[in-house]
């Protein structure tokens, strides 16, 4: 079966730009790193360019970024304490780089980074072995203490240890999944939308007219699609707070 | 029975689970609703929770429809 341009999911083919080849490896320059240079270019460039100037009393955009980064550091701060603001330069740049990845996602023609799930599980396991990784140097064995909540009897411990081992391995998991799929299902959703407009407008001066519902629905899909983008760019970087506060104290 | 029919019946038996996340969302929704009618001065410092609890609990009817859209595309 060959693909067909005109279904759902001909939108997430990953097409080679530049094919690059190192020993075997394929390195290519893809569309999906297209859009991710294409992030980074608009996302650092905006706070870049707008707080530029630095005014002390900040016009309308260097307020839009300063309001961004007080956004992210109340959250980091209310989450994770004053210790994990060390962690603040890695937050800023997954929250930007989701939020700016997702909405560009948004524009017709242009291709969604996160609706691939390399990318989003790249970024998840990226959180979860931080997380991990900080825990054991900062606590040592101590770390293991998140698997063991207080006030829970002897006998129920045996019981309880393994479903908190299981939860925590399934952070990476549904982390990724989230954004994976709240991407991927809302642009097949619009593709699926838009091709009834399509199917409904072959049919002729009637069929045209009753084209007019599923654009309208279409057009409402959009605004959830962008209300989405951000929400699910501000979730998951929401759980990497707290799943940083989890590294710095390991306690239930 | 052929595989592709099993596909469809399984996409279609799939999306069952968006009714649990369904039920979910009402209970967040409908429990903000009413907390919020009780003490309307503090609703407005627990959007952010309101609406992190959305996301999360939306996210299991999502899994749920990334299996369907995953055996009707990609198997």
């Amino acid at each position: 079966m060959e693909s067909n341009p005109t279904d759902p999911i001909h939108q997430f083919n990953i097409y080679h730009l530049v094919p690059i080849n190192v020993g075997g490896l394929d390195l290519s320059f893809t569309n999906a790193s297209l859009f991710m240079v294409l992030t980074a270019i608009i996302g650092g460039g905006f706070l870049y360019l707008t707080t530029a100037k630095r005014d002390l009393v900040p016009s309308r955009m260097q307020s839009m970024s300063e309001m961004f980064y007080e956004f992210t550091a109340s959250m980091l701060r209310d989450s994770a304490g004053s210790g994990g603001m060390q962690f603040f330069p890695f937050v800023f740049t997954l929250f930007c780089f989701l939020l700016v990845g997702n909405l560009i996602g948004i524009v017709p023609y242009f291709f969604t980074i996160t609706a691939q799930i390399i990318v989003t599980f790249a970024l998840a396991i990226l959180v979860i072995l931080t997380v991990v990784i900080y825990g054991f140097r900062k606590n040592g064995f101590a770390f293991l203490k998140l698997f063991v909540p207080t006030g829970v009897p002897g006998p129920l411990l045996i019981m309880v240890v393994p479903i908190e081992i299981i939860s925590f391995v399934s952070r990476p998991i549904s982390l990724s999944i989230r954004l994976f799929g709240n991407m991927l299902a809302g642009h097949i959703t619009l593709k699926v939308f838009a091709g009834f407009v399509f199917s409904l407008g072959a049919l002729g001066a009637l069929g045209v007219g009753a084209a007019v519902l599923p654009l309208i629905m279409a057009v409402a899909l959009t605004g959830l699609e962008l209300l989405v983008a951000a929400l699910q760019a501000y979730v998951f970087a929401v759980l990497t707070c707290l799943y940083l506060n989890d590294a710095l104290h390991p306690s239930h | 029975m052929e595989a592709e029919a099993a596909k469809f019946i399984g996409a279609g038996i799939a999306c069952l689970g968006m009714g649990g996340a369904a039920i979910g969302l009402g209970h967040i929704f409908g429990n903000y609703l009413a907390g919020a009618l009780r003490n309307p001065s503090a609703a407005d410092g627990q959007f952010g929770r309101l609406i992190f609890g959305f996301a999360i609990t939306e996210a299991l009817g999502i899994f749920s429809l990334l299996i369907a859209l995953l055996l009707l595309f990609a198997v």
